[in-house]
């Protein structure tokens, strides 16, 4: 945190000073650990084994918050006997289809029966309790190199400060995310925070620290392809829109889907969507399965994709596989990259490593790249987003220099002209073009008004007022809404993510300062906050209570439930929507507005927590019979990453994983072309132990190249005791090597791109590529170059009983397409349920 | 006032009002620092580039930027060109409380012993990051040599080269105990930091600590900012970090107390701070004095010498 996020980590160290103890669990001995109080090695990969043994511990133990555990959880549901728990079988959940490598959820759905109890072999809490009995601080130490004493002192200050006068709060980045089994990672934090009644309360929650400063904003808006506004899902093929609308729950306050969804879709469609029309439902695109950023690529390379545009994205230094990412730029018809400087996106066809080696010819590369400057944050109005859901405005500084534009012109600039060419157009195909609300104030230099277009958002009643909140949306056409979610941040036709009141001046949840979705809520399900009957756990931890007196609820945030629902609420049988929740059900956006601890519906990969290797790791699984995630996207039927995995193979003995330096930002477009940052961290280094380095006659300062079954790179060497070798018991010594991402071919320092090593190997879930563990041999020296350094590749491969890397040079689009994606089945298609939590960090 | 020369022109020792003492009139601002409190810096290096970028300083050549391999400082040094420093000190400390792998069991994996006792040895990391500055001292060595009045002191008791004055001559780098100041080449004349002087003009805090996330720089009237310190210290003290110290906040030392101090972790030595530094010019009424003795014995020696000389006599 205090390397990614330096600027957040204050009140970490403000925490810190009033008390809270910190422990940092990290396979590097980071700028975190330095202020931590307990620093912690782990292997890369190992973080369900890790969790899953603290869930082990406060079950066993008896250290669970029972009152709210029986209260605000599905603990007492009870599941069906063709259930069985990976448990029983191997690793595997009932309903796996090694064929397609999917699950088929229909044996995971509860009876409907609850046992209050908790004693039900077959309830939830039962089912928990076995499921995690095997993950001991034994199996910790197996899989994660982590001492049983430290385990067991992380243990008990995790218990001692959760229950009702204290909580815990776990904060991760993309150590937790960019894995196959990525979600489960945050799954399983969720069921200890949620049997600790972590969840709802002030100090407690798991935050997501996003890996950019508006990835947030882009995930709830949003930019990503499988889902509409606000967490809606994206359509399917088929739909219409009662059926669509039908795969969201009925109860809960996604009972309310009609409205949202009507009032998004006359936002964008305006007077064109009727109620005769369903609101021009049909105009949306239809997703027949995973349509992410990596298939896309492969398809790239397969001459199915004829043009792409790159916005704020360097995905030939910050994609995984940059070689795939690179052939697949360079075999386009045409790109479009809009940046602050000049990135390797875009200068691929006269500097990518393939030229290189061989493997691409500049002269034979069909892509017409146009590159067009982009305005900074400071240069132009908008909002950040942060992990908090808080919206908070900035304001345009200065103009940005030159031709450099924002991105929000560029959108409706492009808008405009592809309008113009349609205007007058007989055919249906372009009306949802055509019908488009695309009426933006904009400025004398052309740019459009981000605040109009957060009013959008925010939408407008019946009769044209701003909305005041999400809870003032009609299904019948007669509101707008550009995003339920952000419905309120301009009511009363006031920007209310521009507010800037100091907390001092108001209360340490600062309410008035900028706005936070839905309905300016702080804390998620904070009815959480208070017992059943409404009243604080605890005077530490008083936070939203219910008042007799005035009949409702109040506290020092917005309550995060109906305003006047009594505690003892009970909805009557049948009831839909908000009338559905009970006044003890504080999770109000699940359907029975219990927290998860069992999810029936949603994840592709299983309703509990399973650890899996990763699909490169030196170890294999030591908890169950299947090594790897079953249901992970390879895409192992595409050509060029056939074969891309080295599964234990020991020609590769180390585990690579990658990272951010706070000196830097992502695929460096932002920092290597400004000399302030660039001298800080001028170099690609690797970080290894004294004993790697030993073992392999690494020098500090020197070079070294690093092998995988993708790539070979190199880089200078930091030798550093920060990089522990784990011991583990039965394994030996396993060594990991830690690299910063940030360089590739452009700016004033370069070097190589570590990404290159990686494979596209995803979470089924939300796509996510795995880049924190991957294999890799290390050597001393520089890396060969030219052809070489292919040839070095396929060496190593050829040990590993791997065949040579696809060598086909791209050739342009015609004689590159080769259909052989129709077997790859298309997992993930089903897109999870709402109000899912989505991670699409870079 | 314990100077050697009493009220005026001090030269050692500790100084209460030391604007006041080189000639402001009352009223003139409180003296201001930087209180420097390392245990809590990340290293982020904020400080850095908040203090390049408004004092603008020039950049490097793109074919010097290296890799140091010293930890993650790349930085290398106070300079010319960089006028705050973020120092990374990577330390092995011994085993404290944290349990050791069971002693003398052979490594399955085989590898020697120096692998095993890495990992075995139950020792804890510690990376000490420091943000190093000038020290604005009460007794400026710089300030003292200076032959031409570059370097003055200001109404806010800080230290700053006049550039248009400097005339490169480079006494003040060698006059300077902690080796801050410097000459820019291609330049040749002194610089270092002000303190952002002109920003203290204008009523904002200096760049460094306005950027600095977790307020290890922070920046006020002195005298409240050694209370502060003197607070942390205890504070530190109580949790059991016994090796905490204050770095420059004691009067009494060789350069008077420094406007810049720090709250360090270990020995000022593995900052690559001087342990005990001097003002060069501590001795320097002495050494005048010293001289002149000298001078006069001398004279009176050659008086003496030419009293006792044949020509003496000859010439009465």
């Amino acid at each position: 945190m205090a390397e990614c996020h330096p600027v957040a980590f204050q009140w970490v160290i403000e925490a810190k000073a009033r008390g809270t103890t910190v422990i940092h669990v990290d396979p590097r001995f980071t700028r975190t650990s330095a202020l931590a109080d307990l620093h912690v090695p782990t292997r890369a990969g190992g973080d369900i084994v890790f969790l899953g043994a603290l869930i082990n511990h406060v079950l066993s133990g008896g250290h669970e918050f029972t009152e709210y555990v029986r209260a605000y959880t599905n603990a007492a549901d009870i599941l069906p006997e063709e259930y069985t728990d990976a448990e029983d079988g191997g690793g595997l959940f009932s309903g796996y289809d090694p064929d397609t490598r999917t699950y088929d959820n229909s044996s995971w759905q509860p009876t409907g029966e609850r046992d209050e109890t908790l004693q039900h072999p077959r309830c939830v809490f039962q089912v928990l309790s076995r499921h995690f009995a095997r993950y001991t601080p034994e199996l910790v130490e197996d899989v994660c190199g982590i001492r049983p004493a430290d385990f067991g002192r992380i243990a008990d200050m995790l218990v001692a400060a959760s229950g009702r006068e204290k909580t815990t709060a776990w904060v991760y980045a993309v150590g937790w995310t960019q894995h196959s089994t990525g979600v489960q990672h945050i799954r399983t934090a969720s069921i200890l925070q949620t049997l600790l009644g972590n969840m709802g309360r002030p100090g407690g929650g798991i935050l997501a620290l996003r890996g950019h400063a508006n990835i947030q904003g882009a995930t709830d808006v949003p930019t990503l392809f499988h889902l509409l506004g606000g967490y809606m899902p994206m359509p399917g093929p088929g739909e219409d829109l009662d059926t669509y609308l039908a795969r969201m729950p009925d109860t809960g306050f996604w009972g309310n889907k009609r409205a949202y969804l009507v009032s998004m879709l006359k936002a964008w469609f305006g007077d064109a969507a009727t109620a005769e029309n369903d609101f021009c439902f049909g105009y949306l695109p239809r997703i027949t399965g995973d349509h992410g950023t990596y298939r896309t690529v492969l398809d790239m390379i397969d001459g199915k994709v004829r043009g792409f545009f790159l916005l704020g994205e360097n995905p030939a230094v910050g994609s995984a596989g940059g070689r795939l990412q690179r052939l697949a730029l360079a075999n386009l018809d045409w790109l479009v990259v809009k940046d602050l400087a000049m990135i390797e996106s875009a200068s691929f066809w006269r500097d990518a490593p393939e030229i290189a080696t061989g493997e691409l010819v500049t002269s034979r590369i069909g892509t017409e790249v146009f590159f067009l400057p982009a305005a900074s944050h400071v240069e132009k109005d908008g909002t950040f987003t942060n992990t908090q859901r808080l919206l908070q405005w900035h304001a345009k500084a200065l103009d940005p220099p030159g031709d450099a534009r924002s991105d929000l012109m560029f959108m409706y600039e492009l808008g405009q002209r592809i309008r113009a060419r349609l205007a007058g157009s007989a055919d249906p195909s372009d009306r949802p073009v055509l019908d488009l609300t695309w009426d933006y104030p904009v400025d004398e230099q052309g740019e459009v008004s981000a605040a109009a277009v957060l009013a959008e958002l925010n939408g407008y009643a019946a009769d044209g007022s701003p909305l005041a909140s999400f809870a003032g949306l009609a299904d019948d056409g007669s509101t707008r809404c550009g995003s339920w979610i952000h419905a309120g941040c301009f009511a009363g036709g006031v920007n209310q993510t521009a507010r800037r009141r100091p907390w001092r001046e108001q209360s340490y949840v600062a309410p008035e300062w900028g706005w936070a979705w839905p309905a300016n809520r702080r804390i998620l399900y904070n009815r959480a906050s208070a017992d059943p009957e409404g009243r604080p756990w605890s005077e530490a931890k008083a936070y939203v209570w219910w008042d007799e007196e005035a009949g409702e609820w109040t506290g020092k945030d917005v309550p995060d439930f109906e305003k006047t629902k009594r505690p003892d609420f009970v909805p009557e049988a049948g009831a839909t929507g908000p009338a559905a929740i009970g006044g003890a059900d504080p999770f109000i956006l699940q359907a029975d507005g219990k927290a998860a601890l069992f999810v029936p519906k949603g994840l592709q990969d299983g309703p509990l927590p399973v650890h899996f290797e990763a699909a490169e790791s030196p170890q294999r699984n030591r908890v169950y019979e299947q090594d790897a995630s079953p249901v992970s996207i390879q895409y192992r039927n595409r050509r060029p990453t056939r074969g891309q995995v080295a599964g234990h193979d020991v020609t590769y003995p180390f585990v690579v994983t990658t990272y951010r330096l706070t000196e830097h930002h992502t695929a460096g477009g932002m920092s290597r072309t400004l000399s302030r940052l660039a001298e800080l961290q001028p170099e690609l280094f690797c970080e290894v132990s004294p004993g790697l380095a030993a073992e392999r006659g690494l020098e500090n300062g020197g070079w070294a190249t690093i092998i995988t079954a993708r790539a070979a790179i190199e880089a200078r060497v930091l030798v550093t005791r920060r990089l522990r070798p784990l011991r583990i018991p039965g394994e030996g010594v396993i060594h990991q090597v830690g690299l910063p991402y940030h360089w590739g071919s452009q700016g004033l320092v370069t070097g190589d791109s570590v990404n290159d090593l990686l494979p596209l190997v995803l979470d089924p879930n939300v796509f996510i590529q795995e880049s924190k563990v991957a294999t890799c041999d290390v050597r001393p020296g520089r890396r060969p170059r030219g052809p070489a350094r292919t040839e070095l590749v396929n060496s190593y491969r050829h040990r590993a009983g791997l065949e040579d890397e696809d060598q086909r040079p791209a050739t342009g689009r015609a004689q590159g397409a080769e259909s052989d994606s129709a077997t790859e089945p298309d997992t993930g298609s089903g897109p999870a349920a709402p109000g899912g939590t989505w991670h699409h960090d870079e | 006032m314990t100077s050697d020369q009493g009220e005026r022109n001090s030269l050692y020792g500790p100084l209460a009002d030391v604007s006041g003492d080189a000639g402001y009139a009352e009223g003139h601002p409180p003296r201001v620092g930087f209180f420097t409190d390392t245990s809590v810096c990340i290293g982020c290096k904020a400080c850095e580039v908040a203090c390049k970028e408004w004092n603008g300083l020039p950049e490097p050549d793109a074919d010097a930027l290296l890799l140091t391999g010293m930890s993650y400082d790349n930085t290398g040094a106070l300079g010319s060109n960089s006028w705050r420093h973020v120092a990374f000190v990577e330390q092995t400390l011994p085993a404290q409380g944290a349990t050791a792998l069971p002693g003398g069991t052979p490594d399955p994996s085989g590898l020697d012993s120096p692998l095993i006792s890495e990992i075995a040895d139950g020792g804890t990391t510690r990376w000490l990051m420091s943000s190093d500055v000038c020290k604005h001292c009460t007794h400026a060595g710089c300030l003292d040599v200076c032959p031409t009045g570059a370097l003055v002191r200001t109404e806010f008791g800080t230290v700053i080269v006049q550039p248009d004055v400097c005339n490169g001559c480079a006494y003040c780098v060698s006059a300077c105990p902690y080796g801050v100041i410097d000459r820019r080449e291609g330049d040749g004349r002194a610089w270092k930091c002000t303190m952002c002087y002109d920003r203290l003009r204008g009523g904002l805090e200096p760049a460094c600590s306005t950027a600095c996330p977790t307020d290890s720089i922070q920046f006020g009237p002195l005298d409240e900012l050694r209370a502060v310190a003197e607070g942390r210290l205890a504070d530190l003290h109580a949790a059991g970090h016994s090796e905490a110290r204050l770095y420059g906040a004691d009067p009494a030392d060789g350069v008077g107390g420094t406007g810049a101090f720090f709250l360090l972790l270990d020995e000022p030595e593995v900052y690559g701070l001087p342990p005990d530094p001097v003002v060069p010019t501590r001795d320097l009424a002495s050494a005048w004095r010293w001289a002149g003795g000298a001078a006069a014995v001398l004279a009176a020696g050659v008086a003496v010498a030419f009293a006792g000389s044949p020509w003496s006599g000859k010439q009465s």
